[in-house]
């Protein structure tokens, strides 16, 4: 008689999950937020995704089976970073196959309060401080099946936390990395600006090889109490061979300021869940997008900007071009509650479509309950255009060249709204890179 | 030697209508010609055809630099030995700065033989070149950093494409109604400008439909496009008949293009689309 043994699916299931538990030795009051994220995701993990988000997002061939949270760590990996060695930063952390490695603060800011290093080790050092904030504002373990999934899991991430009316000036720099093939990173940023404080993180993504496969299940909390203003970045340069799906929300208090950019650059799949909430009178967001989706991409967004409060302001600017056989997604959406008068809110998505099997879509929305307000939104998508390419091309260009200097035109009007000159470089020199023209 | 743009008995036709009909024309380095002519007579297909635009078919003649074939080339690889399009309609680039640009231009037309990705002549000596050369053109440098010809007006666009000629330093340089749709001081910095650059380097073809450009830049032959050909070559003087007393005279002079010409109007009002 022939026997079969059914294959074991153990992706994140409970055996997987209590390994993983003791494998932590965490404060208690941990353990059990994880407890309870990991039942909220095998509940969730039977029901269907919110169609309104996803039905545009195909995940079918995705199989969290082939994935795993690496156990041992590799020898230190090389990385083709795009901002490692730009600049001079206040301090600096990378995280690699979802170990922390060479976290690094300027001590005057170490004096002052400043905390910056990785979720796993402040967990046990600074819990009274992460405690209030870690995914009870921003990020919810039950907004759905990933956020649950990134609440039972996290894997480490960095953390900065900044004391009332610290002001740092230097850029702080995050690297994530993925090093071996099936790993499975759930990194979690968290922000924590008190009253007053000020920061710039650049925070970037990348792969060891251009071969191994991976997995991003992550999310970002970013919380500006008032009068703070926080600059975030986040450079998404993973291999095509990553899954990426990520909760990212910011919430921002009385007069606090965020201005929050988002690249989008690498991954097979990427869905990213991006919401601002203005929860202060006077808050104020700006959010850019820079997406570059070729081959066989596929890059969706799903952003939100939430205004609770009066006399909040956000705006947000979008820019994809998309080529070879990639798609982008863009659903976004401005929600003004009752009492948020002389709400200011702006969205806008422009695609470039580079070839003639690629797709975008692009959908705004408003939903407004109060009466006294300013929201504007709009999309648009078009082709290059022949008469450009044309007069260009009386000018001594090649089509091509042409064709990439109309590129980075197109993309320079997010770049003019980002202040961070070391920024703007690193996202057009990706760009090119991807152009394949540097 | 100076070069020669030759052009031998030239049919050009847009969407499979004849348009010119056995256009020759020869231009050498150092002269200036005026193209005049009635409205849909062929004089904006003229221009470009000899810088390749796609969208006009060559269906028989010749166009060559110096014994060179340009029929086959493409715009760029014709900008590179040397031809220039001053655009009647400039497009605007969006994000792209125009110093930016020029740096790519100058130096793809200096170095014909560059690919993209390789090094494009030093930033200091461009920014230098490209500072000077708007000083003389009356140009505020402020210029150099906005995006290529957005928000521009119509007289900053026209001379933002006189600038591109004085960078380019072309062998021959078209200008396809450079002067209208301008002010009287507007055409003035124009000609004076184009009156600078002209020398015996530069052959150039001046379309228009005025006098006002010529007679800052006098040209040495005139020439009248009716229905598709040219009909008449004359000097300084047939410009100055022209402008004071319009085509009548030449039509009788010449009623089978005449008859040609209101054939072809009652048809298609205009050939050449201008987007206004």
């Amino acid at each position: 008689m022939l026997t079969v043994t059914p294959s074991r699916t153990t992706a994140f299931d409970v055996d997987v999950f209590e390994q993983f538990i003791a494998s932590r030795r965490e404060p208690e009051w941990v353990t059990d937020l994880r407890r309870n994220a990991f039942e909220i995701y095998r509940e969730l993990l039977a029901s269907e995704l919110d169609p309104e988000e996803w039905k545009r997002v195909d995940i079918r061939a995705f199989r969290a089976e082939k994935f795993s949270i690496p156990t041992a760590t590799k020898p230190a990996a090389a990385f083709d970073t795009l901002l490692a060695d730009r600049a001079e930063f206040a301090g600096f952390i990378t995280h690699i196959d979802t170990v922390s490695s060479s976290a690094k603060l300027d001590e005057e800011l170490a004096k002052k309060g400043v905390l910056f290093g990785s979720l796993s080790e402040l967990i046990q050092t600074h819990g009274d401080v992460l405690k209030p904030h870690l995914m009870t504002r921003a990020v919810m373990p039950d907004a759905d099946r990933f956020a649950a999934w990134h609440a039972a899991f996290w894997t480490g991430g960095t953390v900065l936390y900044v004391p009332r009316n610290v002001q740092i000036e230097k850029p702080l720099y995050s690297l994530l990395g993925l090093a071996t093939d099936g790993a499975a990173d759930f990194s979690h940023t968290l922000i924590i600006l008190e009253e007053g404080a000020s920061a710039t993180l650049l925070e970037e993504t990348a792969s060891a090889s251009s071969t191994a496969a991976g997995l991003h299940v992550g999310a970002v909390e970013l919380l500006l109490a008032a009068r703070s203003n926080l600059c975030y970045v986040q450079i998404q340069n993973w291999n095509d061979k990553v899954w990426h799906f990520a909760h990212q929300a910011g919430r921002v208090e009385a007069s606090a300021s965020l201005q929050w950019t988002a690249g989008a650059i690498g991954a097979k799949l990427a869905h990213i869940h991006q919401e601002v909430f203005l929860d202060g009178k006077g808050a104020a967001a700006e959010v850019n997008g820079v997406t570059f989706a070729s081959e066989k991409q596929m890059i969706s967004y799903y952003t939100q900007q939430t205004h609770n409060a009066p006399n909040t302001h956000s705006d947000l600017l979008y820019k994809d071009v998309v080529r070879d056989h990639a798609r982008c997604v863009w659903r976004g959406m401005i929600k003004v509650a009752k009492d948020a008068q002389k709400t200011d809110g702006y969205q806008r998505n422009d695609s470039l479509l580079l070839s003639e099997t690629c797709r975008v879509d692009a959908i705004p929305g408003l939903e407004i309950e109060a009466d006294d307000v300013r929201c504007t939104h709009g999309a648009t998508c078009g082709q290059v255009d022949e008469e450009q390419l044309f007069y260009c091309m009386c000018r001594g260009l090649r089509r091509m060249e042409a064709m990439h200097l109309i590129v980075e035109g197109f993309f320079q009007r997010v770049y003019d709204r980002i202040p961070v000159e070391i920024v703007r470089e690193t996202l057009g020199q990706a760009v090119e890179r991807k152009l394949g023209i540097s | 030697m100076s070069s020669l743009l030759k052009i031998t008995d030239l049919h050009v036709s847009v969407d499979e209508k004849p348009i010119l009909k056995g256009v020759s024309l020869e231009i050498r380095q150092g002269e200036i010609h005026a193209l005049m002519g009635p409205n849909g007579s062929g004089k904006s297909t003229l221009a470009y055809t000899l810088v390749g635009h796609p969208k006009y078919e060559v269906t028989s003649g010749m166009i060559e630099i110096d014994g060179v074939p340009l029929n086959d080339l493409d715009p760029c690889e014709r900008a590179r030995l040397g031809m220039f399009l001053a655009f009647q309609y400039p497009v605007t680039i969006p994000g792209v700065k125009v110093a930016d640009f020029l740096r790519h231009a100058v130096t793809n037309i200096r170095n014909p033989a560059r690919k993209e990705g390789e090094s494009l002549i030093p930033m200091r000596d461009f920014r230098k070149e490209l500072k000077d050369r708007m000083e003389e053109l009356g140009m505020d440098v402020e210029f150099a950093r906005r995006y290529l010809n957005e928000g521009f007006s119509g007289g900053e666009k026209k001379r933002m494409e006189i600038l591109q000629l004085a960078m380019l330093q072309p062998k021959f340089a078209i200008l396809d109604e450079t002067d209208s749709g301008l002010d009287s001081d507007a055409v003035r910095v124009v000609s004076e400008g184009l009156r600078k650059l002209a020398g015996p380097q530069m052959g150039v073809l001046i379309i228009t439909h005025h006098e006002r450009l010529l007679e800052y830049n006098v040209p040495q032959f005139t020439h009248v496009i009716l229905a598709g050909r040219i009909v008449e070559t004359g000097d300084a003087s047939l410009a100055h008949e022209l402008h004071n007393h319009g085509y009548a005279a030449v039509r009788q002079r010449h009623p089978a293009e005449a008859a040609e010409e209101q054939e072809h109007q009652k048809v298609a009002p205009k050939a050449v689309a201008v987007a206004h």
